[in-house]
């Protein structure tokens, strides 16, 4: 059951990368990315148990973490970037 | 026997964990908007990482690994919701703005017999509902 979780995480991942890709707006490879960032998370955690070797759950717990905050502060920089108005109104993703 | 039942209750949370997971995949790629799509993703993320994790929490026994699994759960069921609100704020401040839905009109005719709340302050609430 270990091994079937792997392959929906690697599944699930790679649909994100695709929405990521397609995305048409910035928003939308945000959320893509921020999934996949939960999802890595889940598979460090699962791959751990794969090999049992519990003591990378580390890097899971600091991966969950970098994620969380990298998310907020792209989120904030094109926040701040639409809300000024400086910048072309409609904001893409290219 | 314990194992048994441990095993397989663990395999019953993963599996559903990968039911879920794939469900939300499938709407995030093929939603046709981007609030639908978040939909599907802020959701489905929440969940299916509180069965996975509860799964391997079931294979790890009473170890050390159990403590960092809850942590990795606590840590996934605060910033998770966070970051889906600060995108849905963001998305909403910027040119994805949601189309304003026309009030729908007044029913011509009033069938319930209870009093309507014509006090002034329950107007506004109503009709702004709809604004962030």
């Amino acid at each position: 059951m270990l091994n079937a979780t792997l392959i929906a995480l690697l599944v699930v991942m790679t649909l994100a990368l695709i929405r990521a890709i397609k995305g048409p707006t910035i928003h939308d490879r945000i959320l893509a990315v921020n999934m996949f960032g939960t999802k890595t998370v889940l598979l460090i955690a699962v791959i751990c148990f794969t090999f049992g070797e519990p003591e990378y759950l580390d890097i899971a717990i600091v991966y969950a973490l970098i994620n969380f905050v990298s998310v907020i502060g792209v989120l904030r920089y094109f926040e701040f970037r639409t809300r000024n108005g400086n910048g072309a109104p409609e904001v893409t993703g290219d | 026997m314990i194992e048994t039942v441990q095993s397989f209750a663990s395999g019953t949370l993963l599996l559903l964990g990968c039911f879920f997971m794939l469900t939300g995949a499938v709407g995030v790629l093929r939603f046709p908007d981007f609030y639908s799509r978040m939909h599907a993703a802020g959701i489905t993320d929440t969940l299916a990482t509180l069965l996975i994790i509860s799964g391997l929490m079931l294979t790890a026994g009473w170890s050390l690994a159990l403590f960092k699994l809850a942590l990795i759960m606590l840590f996934i069921f605060f910033t998770s919701p966070t970051a889906s609100h600060a995108l849905a704020r963001s998305a909403q401040l910027s040119a994805l703005r949601l189309p304003q839905i026309a009030p729908e009109p007044a029913p011509t005719e009033m069938t319930n017999s209870q009093p309507v709340d014509t006090s002034p302050d329950a107007e506004p609430e109503a009709a702004d509902s709809t604004r962030v």
